[in-house]
């Protein structure tokens, strides 16, 4: 009964992890052949590396920005449809809406409301008149605001799913912890802070962790709105996208991709245990 | 009884549980805002409500406009046509990416749900020596993530002759993780007397599975299935990895073709958006009890 799983997971996960591990100290051709042996040390220069740097610091401002910014929101819109108000399943059903977005549906739709040519805001007037750099350069050709502008775009495509995960998560708070506390004479921004953050604990600490981690494995949105760029920069280039990216200067050696993705492994496995350790401490977690 | 073993694990549906509450409320409570508070609410609710749906609304209205006007006042629909969703639907061979898409999906969808209950039922069921090691290895490879694999797996899917292939797109997703520890957990929740009851009226694991544990877990299985459905149908990366030739394109990989090949023309890509959009809309909203269900599974203690 384990069998197909197994052969599955062991050929397609377990097994490229291992190859990938020897690969990457070597430097070989695109296909991985003709490969030639560096050394484990290998390791350790392509994570100094000049380009590997900036794309671990792409990565990590793109995750700083994001996950805080999606939990915000995701929060701040939950709370705000969490009354009982005529009509409120539409504007839930509005809110969670973008989870059905693709990353490349998503960072279509951005890129059209961005472009600066052909985009739609570069083309409203007004807006033009009130942010001049929406046309010249552009805010995803800008190398101070591109990062921005694609966070924007991937905060608003996983808004959706933020929404639905926090609004179960205040759903699962006892009534009658807002009611005893509202006898008591607490305000709505005491009880949120006293009562709400708290209790949404383990799905804030969910939420973080699945932002930060979207983040160190954010592709498509690059891939479409920036290319990685605006060169010579690279100031949106993220680890994956200097692994796999079209201009990436390690496309052609399979060595150094494989090495760039076993680190983006280690870093991803030291994240997800600092978050458990770290956060998980202080979260209640109830009874 | 089958909304009652799994309920503990999966958090209640949004609209289901404002209903409940609604029917017991009291007359005037203090999260039920009135007057002022409550026009103030809807004001606000408004405003987020324009914020969320901007970037989909200009999208649309691109859609639906010809060439000639799509960047002549692009927030308002001065005129709608039908036509560029036609082109863009030929141009960009949509009707082939969506059908590529939904196969290879569905081949995902179908094995991973197998291969899961197969294997939780295993985990769950099942003794057999070094459970608890192979089960901890098969979690593990939840911590691997595909960007971290994909480049030894494009090398073998080559080696096996499957570039440009359903096969390709879809036999290194058969099996997942997730879907192994969430059946597992729903498996555990079944009482140990199903089994041993239907162990002695001769009932084989595998009949058992069929017959009594899985139309049990249902709804977390059709969460899973939504799930898998999802995951596949929106994978971006690797099917830009795999395929070369323009008829295999998956829908995704096929929206970055036409939004590469046709930048001049906004309404034409945005139409091909729109077309790609529609049918997860349309699927979300008719299975939202099992999106909330797969969503919320991963965040749930235990």
């Amino acid at each position: 009964m384990l069998a197909p799983s197994a052969i599955i997971l062991g050929i397609f996960v377990l097994y490229p992890l291992g190859r990938a591990v020897w690969l990457g100290q070597q430097r070989c051709d695109n296909f991985g052949n003709n490969c030639v042996s560096q050394g484990f040390g290998q390791y350790l220069d392509l994570f100094r590396s000049s380009e590997f740097q900036n794309a671990l610091g792409v990565t990590i401002r793109f995750a700083l920005i994001t996950a805080p910014a999606g939990v915000i929101l995701g929060v701040g819109l939950a709370v705000l449809a969490d009354k009982y108000l005529r009509g409120i399943g539409a504007f839930r059903a509005i809110f969670s809406s973008t989870v059905a977005t693709s990353v490349a549906v998503a960072s279509l739709m951005w890129l059209f409301l961005l472009q600066p040519s052909v985009g739609a805001l570069a083309n409203v007037g007004w807006f033009n008149s009130l942010f001049p750099s929406v046309k010249s350069p552009g805010w995803l050709q800008d190398p101070e605001t591109a990062l921005w502008a694609v966070s924007a775009s991937s905060v608003w495509a996983n808004l959706g799913f933020t929404f639905i995960l926090v609004t179960a998560g205040l759903q699962s708070i006892p009534r009658d912890l807002h009611e005893a506390a509202a006898v008591d004479g607490a305000g709505g921004i005491r009880r949120f802070w006293s009562i709400t953050v708290p209790m949404l604990g383990p799905t804030l600490l969910f939420v973080v962790i699945v932002s930060t981690t979207r983040a160190f494995q954010a592709y498509g949105e690059l891939d479409l709105l920036t290319g990685g760029g605006p060169q010579p920069t690279n100031p949106t280039t993220t680890i994956p996208y200097f692994i796999y990216g079209q201009n990436s200067p390690i496309r052609n050696d399979a060595g150094l991709q494989a090495g760039a993705a076993v680190l983006l492994f280690l870093l991803l496995l030291v994240l997800s245990g600092l978050q458990l350790a770290g956060i998980g401490r202080r979260v209640h977690y109830g009874d | 009884m089958e909304t009652e073993l799994t309920d503990d694990l999966t958090m209640p549906v949004p609209g289901e549980l404002a209903r409940a509450a609604r029917r017991r409320r009291p007359m005037r409570t203090f999260d039920q805002p009135t007057g002022a508070g409550k026009f103030g609410r809807y004001a606000l609710l408004c405003v987020v409500t324009f914020l969320v749906v901007f970037p989909i609304y200009t999208t649309v209205v691109a859609a639906l406009k010809p060439g000639s006007e799509v960047l002549k006042n692009p927030l308002v629909p001065t005129t709608v046509t039908f036509d560029v969703l036609v082109e863009a639907w030929n141009e960009g061979n949509l009707g082939r990416y969506l059908f590529n898409s939904f196969v290879v999906a569905t081949i995902v969808t179908v094995a991973q749900v197998v291969t899961s209950v197969l294997a939780a039922y295993a985990f769950a069921i099942l003794e057999f020596p070094g459970k608890r090691i192979v089960f901890l290895v098969f979690v593990a490879t939840l911590l691997v993530p595909a960007e971290a694999t994909l480049v030894v797996n494009l090398d073998t899917v080559d080696s096996l002759g499957w570039l440009n292939t359903y096969r390709g797109l879809s036999v290194p997703f058969l099996a997942t993780a997730f879907g192994i520890f969430l059946l597992r957990q729903v498996f555990l929740t079944l009482p140990r007397d199903l089994r041993d009851a239907a162990a002695i009226d001769g009932v084989g694991h595998l009949g058992f599975l069929r017959h009594v544990a899985v139309p049990l877990v249902r709804p977390t299985i059709g969460a899973l299935a939504l799930f898998s459905f999802l995951g596949t149908w929106n994978q971006y990366l690797w099917p830009n990895l795999v395929i070369n030739e323009a008829d295999m394109n998956t829908v995704q990989s096929g929206l970055r073709l036409l939004s590469r090949s046709t930048l001049s023309q906004p309404n034409l890509v945005m139409a091909g958006t729109v077309i790609a959009a529609i049918p997860i809309f349309v699927a979300l909203f008719i299975f939202q009890r099992q999106l909330v269900r797969g969503l919320t599974a991963g965040a749930v203690k235990g």
